[in-house]
């Protein structure tokens, strides 16, 4: 009979009794074993036992650009710290210690109190990069405050003057919000990390792992001797950028004194050659902790100079839209029958729309439309092909979508249509509205890193890169971010369209174009200009001369014409017409075409060497004065010496 | 019912060895934290056993067969309290243990689960019908108490999770576990380790792996080790009166996980094998007391508490000499923290309502 009072086997009890006599026998074996066996061992461990583990702090990795040409470096300071395995009482030393460190000794205590809960073994960073007169106040207080001491550190130097900063970006602290998400679980109280930019991006790459040292010190903090154990520090590796510092440079100087962002851009790869965005900040202000004076004037300056205008500016794209109107035209085989005639203005829906031009385009087809940059033509096309339609090729190319850069907090832009706007504002979509977007305004804003891969697509047949800035063949196998470059998207773009449309856009840069003063002679050019408003045209003319609502002048502009080698875009914030962001970007392309006309052929790059071989057969007068000599022969030829006379070269010519 | 439960039948050498333990725990608590800023937490410590006290004679009082009634309803209230520190939990130090009470205390519900599991593991097996264990009984037994030792490794918290499974093993071996069950579910064990390392990711596979290997640990849980050898070592067969190792603070927190370290250091081999050899009668008091309890789920549930103390002092003083790696279980009954004081009196409290209880029928 089996029952609830059936109590279990009374075996399995005494089994139970014996398992923990068994533990019990067990660890008394451990305590003899270190308080018998082995006690002078450890008596003489315990006289000897000042061990203090101290940090080797690990040096982040370099950023260089495509070149190899360094960017980011590593300078080394002193960092005052904190030991809290001591017996000191911390915070009755920390007004000493503060006066010492010219710190605020409130900051101090604080410190001190809110690291109180982490583990004993870590010690607390006081203050970075101390200067010379701190560090001998730590030397002189060893035995006063033997809990104070002070490391070897790396600091980051960044290029002066803001240069590249907003691509970079900066580190700083760890901070708690960040320790409390798992993909920095592994990070300690005090790391220094990314904050924005590649730093941020791929921290991980390019933060290392800091080492320790065990030594030991006397009653008085005074190391003793030689390390008992050392674990070295694991410096990060470095970081392979595709920016181009020549190129960057020219970016950077076309931009100064200006608002906005320029992009510089490889089609065929995605690869980012130059980034720049305006106004800027110094990162190296950054590298310790910035005051907060500072930090509140770098927040609250209206011109934003801690966001990167290239990847977090949405604004209306203004004409440079029609470029994506005119493909969006082509293959629904509209645009390129589309002839209307200009007056200045026409009716749509009930209202005028008027043209930039006054006076009118008068008869405008496609190419005009594009060169003249006519309001009336797409506004024409905007109408024939509805917002839908729009939204189709104008999302295929990437509006309103992030690019998928490898740098942080990319924004979207906004591509509407009847279906975004009904989500969003639970209203139906006014057909007036299409007429709008057909000039890249209204609701419709896009990122200049969007515009410039939309636009580099169109010229390319259709090609969509991802942009990136970081080298992915230098990144250590199986990185999550280089499997997202090779995501090249392919369009269906009409041959016949993109030809007719980077026709006429090579015409914008001529005489008879919007921006004929951007062109350069001997380049072939082939861009568009565009200006967007900020608030409405009403409101502008009642504040005629408040600059805050200037018009915003874009260009997107490509050289050659076909198969492009460069492709830039600018935003020039207040920039009023786009001829002048034309000049900033046309500025860029000429210093690109510059240094490539210095440089070996591509054709001698491709081949992997610069000396070819090469055969030829030539001529010469025979001896009997009327027949002719056959000569042959091999030459080496040197393709990265360029516009060498090859023919007079030649050996044997008389 | 009442009129036959009496506090004569209260087990008073029981509670006079564990206070007993607890006041040397007090002491230690007192000297090891004499000159730094914990100073004074023996009090503290000391209004915590009071309560305990309390709450031991009020668990005492309860009719467990009444409670037990009830342990379906405390088990879904141990879970559902379990999914509010997952969702709500404060996230401190990367794991998310402690819910906020309004009024800034904090409250760890992983601790007192562990009641609630030994009462439905002992509702559980109290209820079987058959001699032996049946394989559903197995996997039946396995979830109640693997649901929430899951949900709190999801916190992460290794080692509290730990502390579930004795409870889960001295159940099933009373229960009537047969050898051959017992074998497979350790090969099936074995074979499944590899297959989960491959799922985890990187910072959990390191996490474990410091937690097999402290001495390889950056965050320096071989420090902990060492300097705890240290400390017990030098305390050689009598004592080190200077103490040095607790009072100039090379040991890392003497009061709380390490408080063993501490008074093995000040009081030598001699000492520390008295405090082990209470802890011993103890034990053997709490088996005595399930071998007389009046039902099969009074021995259950003395046993689960037998069980949990067990690992407890087998984990901590482990770690103190160094043959197991840092977890940050206390040591019952000695070291500082409400929580812990308040689980080992509420258990206590548990045994005590099972004994009073063993004369009726």
């Amino acid at each position: 009979m089996f029952g609830r009072d059936e109590k279990p086997s009374h075996i399995r009890l005494t089994a139970v009794q014996y398992v923990v006599l068994g533990i019990f026998l067990f660890l008394a074996y451990g305590l003899w074993r270190l308080q018998v066996s082995q006690s002078e061992y450890y008596s003489a461990a315990a006289e000897r036992n000042r061990v203090r583990e101290v940090p080797i702090l690990a040096p982040r990795g370099k950023i260089i650009d495509r070149y190899g040409r360094t960017i980011v470096d590593n300078y080394t300071s002193f960092t005052a710290l904190l030991m809290r395995d001591s017996s000191r009482n911390l915070e009755a030393d920390a007004g000493l210690i503060a006066q010492g460190l010219h710190l605020d000794p409130k900051e101090v205590r604080d410190k001190i109190r809110h690291f109180s809960a982490l583990p004993q073994y870590q010690p607390i960073y006081l203050k970075e990069d101390i200067t010379m007169d701190e560090e001998a106040f730590i030397e002189a207080h060893k035995s006063e405050l033997p809990e104070l001491d002070s490391i070897m550190a790396y600091r980051r130097l960044y290029p002066r003057k803001g240069f590249l900063a907003h691509l970079v970006g900066y580190v700083g602290e760890v901070s708690e919000d960040m320790l409390n998400q798992p993909q920095f679980e592994l990070y300690s109280p005090g790391d220094v990390v990314g904050k924005s930019g590649v730093e941020l991006e791929y921290n991980q790459l390019l933060m290392g792992t800091n080492g320790s040292r065990q030594v030991v010190v006397n009653s008085h903090g005074k190391e003793v001797g030689e390390a008992l154990e050392e674990k070295p520090a694991v410096p990060g590796k470095p970081l392979k950028l595709t920016i181009d510092v020549d190129l960057q440079i020219a970016a950077e100087e076309a931009m100064e004194g200006k608002n906005g962002a320029i992009v510089a851009m490889d089609p065929h790869t995605g690869e980012i050659l130059a980034m720049a965005s305006r106004p800027t900040f110094d990162p190296n202000n950054f590298a310790i902790r910035i005051g907060r004076a500072d930090w509140v004037k770098l927040i609250n300056d209206p011109n934003k100079p801690l966001l990167n205008k290239a990847i977090q500016a949405q604004l209306a794209p203004g004409s440079t839209f029609k470029i994506l109107m005119a493909t969006a035209g082509w293959q629904e085989g509209i645009a390129q029958n589309l002839h209307v005639f200009c007056t200045g203005g026409a009716e749509f829906y009930g209202r005028r729309f008027g043209c930039w031009v006054k006076t009118g385009h008068g008869e405008v087809d496609l190419t005009k439309g594009i060169y003249q940059s006519c309001d009336v033509f797409f506004y024409t096309l905007a109408e024939k092909l509805g917002i839908d339609r729009i939204a189709k090729y104008a999302t295929a190319l990437g509006i309103g979508q992030k690019t998928g850069i490898d740098l942080p907090d990319e924004v979207s832009g906004v591509m509407p249509s009847e279906q975004w706007k009904l989500r969003n504002f639970r209203q139906k979509w006014f057909a007036g509205e299409t007429i709008s977007v057909g000039i890249g305004q209204g609701a419709v804003t896009v990122t200049p890193v969007q515009l410039i891969r939309a636009i580099s697509a169109i010229s390319m047949d259709g090609r969509m890169v991802v942009p990136h800035v970081v080298d992915p063949t230098n990144l250590p196998a199986g990185y999550v971010e280089v499997s997202r470059y090779s995501q090249v998207k392919s369009i269906p773009i009409d041959p016949n369209g993109w030809n007719t449309i980077t026709d006429a856009m090579s015409r914008v840069v001529l005489p008879g174009g919007t921006a004929p003063s951007a062109g350069v002679p001997g380049i072939d050019i082939a861009g568009k200009t565009g200006s967007a408003q900020v608030v409405s045209l009403a409101t502008r003319a009642k504040h005629k001369n408040d600059t805050d609502l200037a018009q915003n002048g874009w260009f997107v502009g490509f050289t050659p014409r076909r198969n492009p080698d460069v492709i830039v875009c600018t935003l020039f914030e207040g920039g009023e017409h786009g001829k002048l962001a034309a000049r900033i970007a046309t500025q860029v392309i000429k210093s690109f075409v510059d240094k490539q006309r210095r440089q070996p052929t591509n054709v001698a790059k491709r081949i992997g060497r610069e000396e070819v071989e090469a055969g030829a057969l030539w001529t010469s007068p025979g001896e009997g004065g009327d027949s002719e000599k056959l000569n042959g022969g091999r030459f080496q030829v040197n393709l990265a010496k360029r516009a060498l006379p090859l023919a007079t070269a030649a050996p044997g010519v008389n | 019912m009442a009129r036959n439960v009496s506090f004569r039948d209260f087990d008073w050498v029981l509670v006079t060895f564990v206070l007993i333990l607890c006041a040397l725990g007090v002491i230690e608590i007192r000297s090891a934290t004499l000159h730094t800023k914990f100073a004074g937490v023996h009090i503290k410590q000391m209004y915590w056993i009071m309560g305990g006290l309390g709450g031991m004679l009020l668990v005492s009082v309860l009719n467990y067969q009444m409670l037990l009634e009830q342990v379906h309803w405390m088990y879904i209230g141990a879970v559902a309290s379990l999914m509010t520190v997952l969702v709500f939990g404060q996230k401190y130090l990367g794991a998310r243990r402690w819910v906020k009470l309004p009024g800034g205390n904090h409250f760890q519900p992983s601790e007192w689960v562990k009641l609630i599991l030994i009462l439905a593991v002992a509702k559980y097996f109290a209820d079987l019908q058959s001699r032996e264990l049946s394989w559903t009984d197995f996997i039946k037994a396995g979830a109640i108490v693997g649901v929430p030792m899951l949900m709190v490794l999801a916190q992460p918290d290794l080692g509290t999770a730990l502390t579930y499974l004795p409870i889960a093993i001295v159940g099933l071996f009373l229960g009537g576990i047969r050898f051959k069950q017992a074998l497979i579910i350790v090969m099936l064990a074995g074979l499944a380790m590899p297959l989960a390392w491959h799922h985890l990711k990187d910072y959990q596979k390191q996490r474990l792996v410091s937690f097999m290997a402290p001495d390889n640990d950056p965050r320096g849980a071989g420090y902990h080790v060492k300097q705890s050898e240290i400390a017990v070592g030098s305390g050689g067969l009598w004592g080190s009166s200077s103490g040095s190792q607790t009072h100039l603070a090379f040991l890392p927190e003497p009061h709380t996980d390490f408080i063993f370290a501490a008074f093995s250091e000040e009081h030598g081999f001699v000492g520390a094998l008295a405090v082990l050899l209470l802890y011993f009668i103890v034990l053997m008091r709490l088996t005595q007391n399930a071998q007389t309890a009046p039902d099969r789920a009074g021995t259950f549930i003395v046993m689960g508490v037998v069980a949990v103390l067990t690992f407890h002092i087998l984990v901590n003083i482990g770690m103190v000499v160094g043959f197991m790696p840092v977890t940050g279980i206390p040591l019952p009954l000695m070291s500082y923290g409400g929580s812990s004081v308040l689980f080992m009196f509420l258990a206590l409290g548990m045994v005590m309502n099972v004994r009073m209880r063993r004369f009726v029928n």
